[in-house]
């Protein structure tokens, strides 16, 4: 039965030559199937004389046994190529860009702002807002600016509808609203919008203030110092910057203080602070034979200025699109 | 507040540099705002006398000159037209250093000239180049170095004064201060006494109260109105920023800035009468000095004599009895107005003035006689005259209230330790009375400090003498509370950062608005109106912030960007019925794609459901419902009220056309408004068990009328298929063939369930059937197969 061995390798290379699927299954019909030539050899067994069958039978099965694994395997390696061939047609520019909606950006303001908040609430300080078309009396009177006082021209209001309401001039008023509100011990933060009637590169008649209250029994001028040069040094993540209080002059605190600071060259201010002033105390129902405490205010719009790099104020109320997205 | 770093120094000199006293001043809360040099750098210039004056044979123009330097005499052509023998002048010697010059020994025409005569602008000491400077009779030595002579090495200091410091608004007040600052008793002030060489006098009265509880006057006769001012006087009166006018003026000025008294000299010739003190009467007119005619009334303080007002108190005085250069007697005033009565009459009326900005803030009480007799003195010496008596007319003077002061306090307020003797000494320099116990110090203030009556000033005088720089600082002790957060509130700072995820950008723009975007976007026939509105296209109070996000798309638009989307939240003013409201909004806009242009997209323009898809992105689409609405903004059928918990919050529109037009936006523009109040707070979730049968899906396409809201098609199928309907959503609308025109077709799926068993068939087409047969009877609905 020399021919069991030239099936076999007659087998092995048409499945070798078998280019896909289709034509494999063929060729393997032609040896494996109903009347195929391994078949055909299993059905002439019977016709061999017994002492023969044993030996024949276990050669050719053996040879199915070798057909059949060639043929595996050449199906595999089908597999494999056609596998391959798919995934390179399926390869993509994974350069191009991605689909679907952009990313905006919060105004640089909102930044600052939120960076303010998120710093003084680690120190227990609540966020407060208030009106922004204010009474005379929030806004001057129970700040300690009586009807008259100079320190009122100083401010260039906007008034609304005649001479008893106002666009607020600062966020001091807020203090006077919460106080009245909520008894000490007192922290809070009040930001917001602010109005003054004067424009150019550095004033808007419209901009942001940030102010803080701390009111208990023992909070010093020594600590307003303290709690304000480790927010500036937070605020802009550097520790080698100066800052410097200068006293100055405010109604509604004393000792009143300018806060200048300076990253080498130059005094910058950044905003104006004091221990708050009994009388403001009183118009907030504080017991000043108990309390007392310190506020601070802030430009946010300054130090969105000094945080971004940016020179003229008036580019935070352009929204200029090309500008917004420089903050993504 | 200008002065000459010179001056001050003659009163009291610090013993420290410049840049020190810069220092010193502005950390003491007298905030140097400049420090100029009063000339600029140059060398070699001496002062000279012209001897002789010959023509220059080679040009018309040129003279040649000898010039006298003392120790020799040069030879200097020069082509100035001024030059006289006899002249003092500015001669610049071969060598020096002239700003931007350097003077070198040369022929001019052929002719030698050994230096240079110096016009003003040369030196840069002015503006002045038509001819050499002329120094005037001088009585400084010939051949002295000019800079000395003319003391230009000094500097011209501008202050930041503060309104609280109406006391240091002069070279005594200065001084005074700064003496106290380094530790140093107070420089004295000048005690002039004046004795009467004439008898000439006027009567005072004074008929305001405590508006003006004192007033001097003195009539010095015989003098000459026409004698010119001093150079020295000049001198200082300009690096005090002060123009010289004539010597009674500039003499009443220089007092003024010396001393802190604002003086005024009246013609004695043009009064009328006696002199009186009083309130305007209404109907009152006065001409001022700048011409000025104004209208007074009760609250304005004048000086008045016989005829009426001739000045306005403490503001400025009136041209009628203004002093000239033929003037011969002056009446000389020297007063205390009160602050108030100042600043009703310079606000009221909007005259501001030297005198009135000192008034305003205090003017020692005690100062208008040493004043009068300062002036009288500088007077005599100028213009000559023979002196009248002294006048004086007094009333209730202020008093300064003393204090009660606990140095313990200085260590609670300040939190830091400084001795009783050291804050006694303190208060002392700056001229307050110190008695009593260390305990509880009883402190009086000094007639020049208007700003220190309550303990509180105390302390802060004390930071500032010992210096806030030495204040440590430190941190507050105690645990702070833990905050309260409230879990269904979404803040602001979320929704804005869930629209910037969304590709929106957030703009700031301004509250105040042209009243045309509050007619056009609001109909807002009366918004909140300011008085004083900075330009007329800022002049009323925005009611929405649609037409600013507009305008801010208008902008961006005209820059060549083709997509805008942007929002901003503010508060949005109205009348109520008890004052203004103040709502906050959060307002987006959207114009353009409805994505960034991109490959693989169509570059469909953003419409409605875009935007509506953004805000149910942001809200969950389980807490709005939107309801067909009328908007001035919007397009009338495409407009919604949003609705957030049932609760009206707002609005969402497809811009009108018309305002599309008129704002020059080229397509479509979606916008929203919400009220923030009104959105965001949602309640607590409570666990409702899971089904544990499985729902069941039927799809329902059905057609009706144009006008029937999908939203109202939902909800009668959740009501028709109760309660085994467990969700609807509208997942296609089609409108075309096979549906006829007016209709539309909608696709709902419909999920149903029931928590106790698995639905049978039956079960679901009797449910089924029952919302088709309430769809059909309630709306017209036919089912589409």
């Amino acid at each position: 039965m020399s021919d069991v061995d030239a099936i076999v390798a007659q087998a092995l290379a048409e499945f070798e030559s078998a280019k896909d699927g289709v034509s494999l299954e063929n060729v393997k019909a032609r040896f494996l199937g109903k009347s195929g030539l391994v078949t055909d050899l299993l059905k002439q067994l019977g016709k061999l004389p017994a002492e023969q069958r044993r030996e024949a039978g276990s050669r050719i099965n053996d040879a199915k046994g070798r057909i059949e694994q060639a043929l595996e395997d050449r199906r595999s390696r089908l597999r494999e190529e056609e596998l391959e061939r798919k995934l390179r047609d399926e390869s993509i520019d994974v350069t191009q860009p991605g689909r679907g909606q952009g990313r905006g950006a919060l105004h640089p303001i909102t930044l600052v702002r939120s960076r303010i908040e998120v710093l003084f609430r680690s120190l227990g300080f609540d966020v407060a807002e208030g009106p922004e078309i204010e009474s005379d009396f929030y806004n001057f009177t129970a700040l300690n600016m009586p009807e008259n006082h100079p320190a009122r021209s100083m401010h260039d209001t906007f008034y609304v509808e005649g001479q008893h309401h106002l666009l607020r001039t600062h966020t001091s008023p807020i203090q006077i609203h919460y106080m009245l509100r909520n008894p000490p011990p007192i922290r809070v933060l009040a930001p917001g919008r602010v109005y003054r009637s004067d424009s150019d590169a550095t004033h808007s008649p419209m901009f942001h203030q940030v102010e803080g209250l701390w009111i208990d029994e023992h909070a010093s001028f020594s600590d307003l110092k303290g709690v304000v040069i480790e927010f500036l040094e937070k605020f802009f993540e550097r520790t080698d910057l100066e800052v410097r209080f200068r006293p100055s002059f405010f109604p509604f605190t004393e000792p009143s203080a300018e806060i200048d600071m300076s990253f080498g060259q130059g005094w910058l201010e950044i905003g104006g602070c004091g221990m708050v002033h009994p009388n403001v105390l009183r118009h907030g129902n504080v017991d000043v034979s108990r309390y007392q405490g310190f506020a601070f205010g802030m430009g946010i719009d300054r130090l969105a200025m000094l945080r971004y790099g940016v020179d003229d104020l008036r580019l935070f109320f352009q929204n200029d699109l090309r500008f917004l997205r420089q903050f993504a | 507040m200008k002065f000459s770093e010179h001056w001050l120094r003659t009163v009291f000199d610090p013993a420290i540099s410049s840049e020190a006293l810069s220092h010193v001043l502005t950390m003491a809360g007298l905030e140097v705002e400049q420090r100029d040099p009063v000339a600029p750098e140059f060398s070699g210039v001496v002062t000279g006398e012209i001897t002789s004056v010959e023509a220059h044979p080679d040009a018309d123009r040129l003279r040649i000159c000898r010039v006298d330097i003392g120790t020799e005499a040069l030879q200097v052509v020069c082509g100035a037209p001024n030059v006289r023998v006899g002249m003092r002048v500015a001669c610049a010697l071969v060598g020096a250093q002239l700003p931007g010059t350097a003077v070198k020994q040369a022929k001019v025409r052929g002719v030698e000239s050994f230096g240079m005569l110096c016009s003003e602008r040369e030196l840069g000491l002015g503006d002045d180049h038509s001819g050499v400077l002329d120094l005037g009779s001088g009585d400084a030595a010939l051949g002295e170095d000019l800079r000395k002579v003319l003391d230009l090495d000094d500097y011209a200091f501008t202050l930041k004064l503060t309104p609280n410091r109406g006391d240091c608004l002069s070279i005594q007040g200065l001084a005074r201060e700064l003496a106290a600052l380094m530790g140093k008793a107070p420089p004295p002030r000048p005690t002039h006494v004046v004795a009467p060489r004439a008898g000439d006098q006027r009567e005072i009265r004074l008929e305001a109260g405590s508006a003006c509880p004192r007033y001097f006057g003195r009539v010095i006769t015989g003098l000459d109105g026409s004698a010119p001012t001093p150079r020295w006087m000049i001198r200082r009166l300009q690096r005090s920023g002060v123009r010289p006018i004539s010597a009674l003026v500039d003499i009443t000025n220089y007092v003024m800035l010396e001393m802190g008294q604002p003086l005024h000299a009246f013609d004695h010739a043009r009064l009328q009468g006696s002199i009186c003190v009083r309130q305007a009467r209404a109907g009152e007119r006065l001409q001022l000095l700048d011409n000025r005619v104004v209208e007074l009334q009760s609250a304005h303080l004048v000086i008045a004599d016989d005829s009426g007002p001739v000045a306005l108190a403490g503001v400025m005085g009136g041209e009628g009895s203004a002093v000239a250069e033929h003037t011969s007697a002056v009446f000389l005033e020297s007063a205390y107005f009160a602050p108030e009565a100042v600043a009703a009459a310079s606000r009221g009326l909007e005259i501001s003035s030297d005198a009135a900005h000192r008034f305003e803030r205090g003017v020692d009480f005690e100062l208008a006689g040493p004043a009068i007799e300062r002036a009288t003195a500088l007077v005599l010496e100028i213009c000559g005259g023979l002196p009248g008596p002294l006048s004086e007319a007094r009333g209730a003077l202020p008093s300064r209230a003393a204090i009660e002061f606990r140095p313990e306090r200085v260590r609670r307020v300040l939190g830091v330790e400084i001795a009783v003797d050291q804050i006694v000494a303190m208060l002392r320099r700056l001229g307050m009375t110190v008695q009593g116990e260390a305990g509880a110090l009883v402190v009086v203030p000094p007639s020049f400090r208007f700003d220190v009556n309550i303990e509180v000033d105390l302390i802060e005088e004390v930071a500032r003498v010992h210096g806030y720089e030495r204040i440590a600082p430190s941190l507050p002790q105690g645990r702070p509370p833990m905050l309260a957060v409230q879990e269904r509130v979404t803040s602001v700072e979320a929704l804005k950062r869930a629209l910037a995820d969304r590709d929106y950008f957030e703009v700031v723009t301004f509250s105040f608005v042209d009243r045309q975007l509050e007619l056009d976007f609001a109909s807002e026939q009366n918004p909140v109106e300011l008085a004083n509105p900075i330009a007329s296209q800022l002049s009323v109070m925005r009611s929405t912030l649609i037409g600013s996000l507009v305008e801010c798309a208008r902008f961006n638009i005209a820059r060549k960007q083709e997509r805008v989307r942007i929002f901003e939240t503010a508060a949005c003013f109205s009348r109520g019925a008890d004052g203004f409201k103040q709502v906050e909004r959060l307002t987006g806009l959207c114009y353009g794609g409805a994505m960034p242009e991109q490959w693989g997209d169509g570059g469909r323009i953003v419409d409605f459901f875009d935007v509506r898809g953004d805000l149910e992105a942001l809200l969950g689409a389980a807490h709005l419902s939107f309801e067909p609405a009328v908007h001035p903004a919007f397009h009338p059928g495409q407009t919604a009220q949003v609705f957030f918990g049932g609760r009206s919050a707002g609005w969402l529109g497809v811009l009108h056309p018309r305002w599309l037009q008129k704002y020059e936006l080229a397509a479509t523009a979606v916008a929203f408004e919400l009220d923030l109040a009104m959105i965001g707070t949602t309640d607590l979730p409570v666990y409702q068990p899971l089904s544990r049968f499985p729902p069941v899906r039927r799809d329902l396409a059905i057609v009706v009328d144009e006008s029937v809201p999908a939203s109202v098609l939902k909800a009668s199928i959740l009501g028709g298929g109760a309660p085994l309907v467990n969700d609807v959503n509208l997942f296609d609308v089609y409108r075309g063939k096979g549906v006829p025109d007016g209709r539309k077709s909608l696709a709902f799926r419909v999920l149903l369930q029931d928590t106790e068993k698995t639905l049978t068939d039956a079960e679901v087409e009797a449910a089924v059937r029952k919302i088709t047969t309430v769809l059909q009877e309630k709306h017209g609905a036919t089912l589409r197969l």
